[in-house]
């Protein structure tokens, strides 16, 4: 198989990258921003999903929540 | 509201339980096996079947898809149907998964040591498993996306992330690299070629290590750990920051195993940095897991499962930050092809995947079965042989490879190698090897004593094959909520999950490897580099069956050290019509890029029937079936038609001339051979070897000499 050079024939390609980095920039920080500010009570209940699995009060705790 | 009644399945949680204890104590013993012939290499047992370059790549598979696999599997069918609180989707698609996936494994034993391979590492296993893989890949996903659909648990928990994130990336890993054009029913050659081969290898390594033995393990850390020390985790916010870094960061650190090759810089600098980053959610991830147990370390000292768990985290700890190290251009200049890989693998596998899944298993199995670990006395025996185990291996490993790469590199105050004989380097580090067997050995006894401990339970007893349960059913949402936010939004949903995860990931791999593959300027042409002559070809594929690339790389790094060794430091032009590359990753025996025209055909004749009779001192196996087998001239046309498809230049219609000129060539060897007193004839496979090796990058040489 051969492989042709596509991407010199692609005009502006440099921007790509840019566009690549500003978007991961932006995804870490929109994440970073909710993680930190995430409902206590919210976080409390995720992190208890494993420890109350046969629990049905807990389940219904936690679908009532949302 | 309504309670639900329903059950969990067990009994593919006991299957997977039982597939990983029995495979994991054979790919131990083969890997003992392996430790043991590179001391003795009497053991190799002069048959084609058992020799090193076909039992090594035996046990990596045995232990990372067999000993893991069914390590993940029977963690995630457990953990999935209770953070679910719902069944497996479906009882047959559990079944086909799970005996699909052990006859993917019977066939790997049997392929391996039959040395059908494809020659990549830890990808070696021909096209039609290949396609076995991929489809038991499927039912495993299908299986666990429709459990996560009728889940009656709203918010999926983290580890079922990164089950997610596991299941995507594997998938596309898979199926980029196995990208190969079948030549027969078990011969395939790579669709890509030297460079690109390369590249696209070691993401598709790196990345099995990171998704295969790390993604799916943290997710079971994630759920094991707060189970066993019945405390949620330290952080659930730190895990979802751990779960986006690590799988963002991960997939570009794949061209760490390529510095200073003839991979184009800018990727290997891409690699590099990459992996320094990651240490930052691995260890997030580490400090997460053992924090967990802050308050409860007085439950560590009595409890042998946390211990396990502990030490195993600990493990991941060690090898995480050690990867970073390693792919520093100026460490890996000493570590890379040399034992110290080596250990740090072993940390990963022996420490973090083994130490995981014993813990796992002494909790778990006496769940399922309804009663006490038979004897906890005994686990403990087993938690220190291990641990023994894994010093014992991994200390002399260090040892050898930091004393190994020190003498390749050693000068004289003439400027000379001071081991100008590599052999010399290995002689030293014998003893290291010794100590290695040692270790594994101790490690494999705690291995067996396990599985005597859990036999015992598991017949003291009663299996519960369906655990009743019962939750509410979950109640659809009706109301939008505008406020919501994105992230919470993708907590529920674990398509959104997986598309995410996939974006994520592919990324990296695009922006790695598409400019490789599209710009020229990446891979530069040599013009008298030329494509393999038909017997060059055969012999180039009894190389790759051999597995020669388990001991001997083909890639000489610009170090003077190397170049005064070796000769010319590896351009990437030359490997342009390599399907698959041999760059190999170890050098246990030297680098062989260089070889062609460095001995007389004789000596490679004697060597392959008696490595030891050339070379005193020796630890490479003797192939004496090379002198007595024919070579199979039937394929070469087939074999040179592909090659024409994979866009090697041979003149039009060369596919019919291709087993004359293969004679001819074959013939002028044996009467050189004759010449020097051996009589051979012209047809065996010997011959073709001995042409592909005196080829080795002589083409380079040819050109400077054109020159002048």
């Amino acid at each position: 198989m051969k492989f042709i050079n596509y991407l010199e024939s692609i005009m502006g390609i440099g921007i790509f990258p840019l566009i690549s980095l500003i978007l991961f920039f932006t995804f870490f920080t929109v994440l970073l921003i909710y993680v930190f500010r995430a409902d206590k009570q919210h976080i409390r209940a995720l992190k208890n999903i494993p420890l109350g699995e046969n629990d049905p009060s807990n389940t219904q705790k936690n679908s009532h929540e949302k | 509201m309504e309670i639900e009644k329903f059950s969990y399945d067990n009994r593919i949680v006991k299957q997977f339980a039982f597939a990983t204890i029995i495979w994991g104590l054979v790919g131990m013993t083969v890997g003992l096996l392996a430790a043991i012939q590179l001391v003795y290499p009497i053991f190799n047992f002069e048959t084609s079947y058992l020799t090193f370059g076909r039992i090594r790549p035996l046990h990596t598979n045995a232990v990372i898809f067999a000993f893991v696999g069914n390590g993940i599997f029977m963690g995630v069918y457990y953990s999935l149907q209770r953070l679910c609180k719902a069944r497996m989707f479906s009882d047959r698609l559990s079944q086909i998964h799970f005996w699909g996936w052990q006859l993917i494994i019977v066939a790997a034993a049997l392929t391996l040591p039959l040395g059908l391979t494809t020659g990549k590492e830890y990808a070696e296993l021909e096209w039609p498993i290949d396609i076995a893989i991929t489809l038991i890949w499927v039912v495993f996903g299908w299986n666990m996306f429709g459990t996560i659909l009728r889940r009656r648990e709203r918010h999926l928990y983290v580890a079922i992330w990164f089950y997610i994130a596991t299941f995507v990336t594997v998938a596309v890993l898979h199926i980029v690299n196995s990208f190969e054009l079948p030549v027969s029913f078990l011969k395939s050659y790579s669709w890509y070629a030297g460079v690109q081969d390369a590249l696209v290898q070691w993401w598709y390594g790196h990345n099995a290590v990171a998704f295969f033995l790390t993604t799916p393990y943290l997710g079971l850390m994630y759920y094991f750990i707060p189970k066993v020390a019945n405390r949620p985790v330290y952080s659930y916010r730190l895990s979802i920051i751990h779960f986006w870094a690590l799988i963002f960061l991960y997939i570009w650190a794949g061209p760490h195993h390529l510095l200073y090759t003839s991979l184009p810089d800018w990727a290997q600098s891409l690699g590099v940095v990459f992996s320094v980053m990651l240490i930052a959610p691995s260890w997030g991830g580490m400090i997460n897991g053992l924090l967990t147990l802050r308050g409860a370390w007085d439950k560590v000292r009595e409890d042998v499962v946390l211990k396990f768990l502990v030490v195993a985290v600990t493990a991941y700890g060690m090898a995480t930050f050690e990867g970073p190290m390693l792919s520093l251009k100026n460490v890996n200049a000493i570590g890379h092809f040399t034992d110290w890989i080596v250990a740090h693998v072993h940390v990963g596998a022996l420490g973090w995947n083994g130490f995981l899944t014993f813990g796992i298993l002494y909790w778990l199995i006496p769940k399922i079965f309804g009663t006490e670990l038979w004897s906890k006395k005994l686990a403990s025996w087993h938690f220190w042989l291990g641990t023994l185990g894994i010093l014992f291996y991994a200390i002399p490993m260090y040892w050898a490879g930091f004393m190994q790469s020190l003498m390749w590199k050693e000068f004289t105050e003439e400027g000379l190698l001071k081991y100008p004989n590599f052999l010399e380097t290995v002689v030293q580090i014998r003893p290291m090897y010794i100590a290695r067997s040692l270790g594994g050995a101790l490690y494999l006894i705690g291995a067996v004593i396990m599985g005597y401990n859990l036999y015992k339970t598991v017949r003291a007893g009663v299996f519960i094959a369906n655990e009743p349960a019962e939750a509410a059913p979950l109640v659809k949402i009706h109301k939008k909520h505008g406020n919501e936010h994105w992230h919470r939004w993708i907590e529920r949903k674990p398509v959104q999950m997986m598309i995410a995860s996939l974006v994520v990931i592919l990324i990296g791999g695009i922006i790695e490897m598409v400019p490789t593959f599209l710009v020229k300027s990446n891979v530069p042409t040599i013009s008298h580099v030329k494509p393999y002559t038909p017997l060059e070809l055969q012999g180039r594929d009894i190389y790759v069956r051999e597995g020669c690339y388990t001991c001997h790389s083909q890639m000489v790094r610009p170090f003077r050290s190397e170049t005064a060794r070796y000769g010319d430091y590896s351009k990437a032009g030359e490997f342009v019509y390599d399907h698959p590359f041999q760059w190999g990753s170890k050098r246990t025996g030297p680098d062989l890029h260089r070889l062609g025209g460095k001995y007389p055909d004789s000596w490679h004749y004697n060597h392959m029937l008696d490595p030891g009779s050339m070379s005193p001192g020796s630890i490479m196996p003797s192939y004496p079936w090379l002198l007595d087998d024919d070579l199979d001239t039937a394929s070469t046309s087939s074999k040179i038609s592909a090659m024409i498809t994979l866009g090697v230049p041979y003149p039009k219609g060369f596919e019919k001339q291709a087993n004359k000129a293969l004679m001819q060539q074959a013939d002028s060897i044996a009467a050189r051979l004759k010449k020097d007193g051996i009589e051979t004839p012209s047809n065996k496979e010997i011959i073709a070897l001995i042409a592909y090796l005196q080829r080795l990058g002589t083409d380079i040489k040819a050109g400077s000499a054109a020159k002048k």
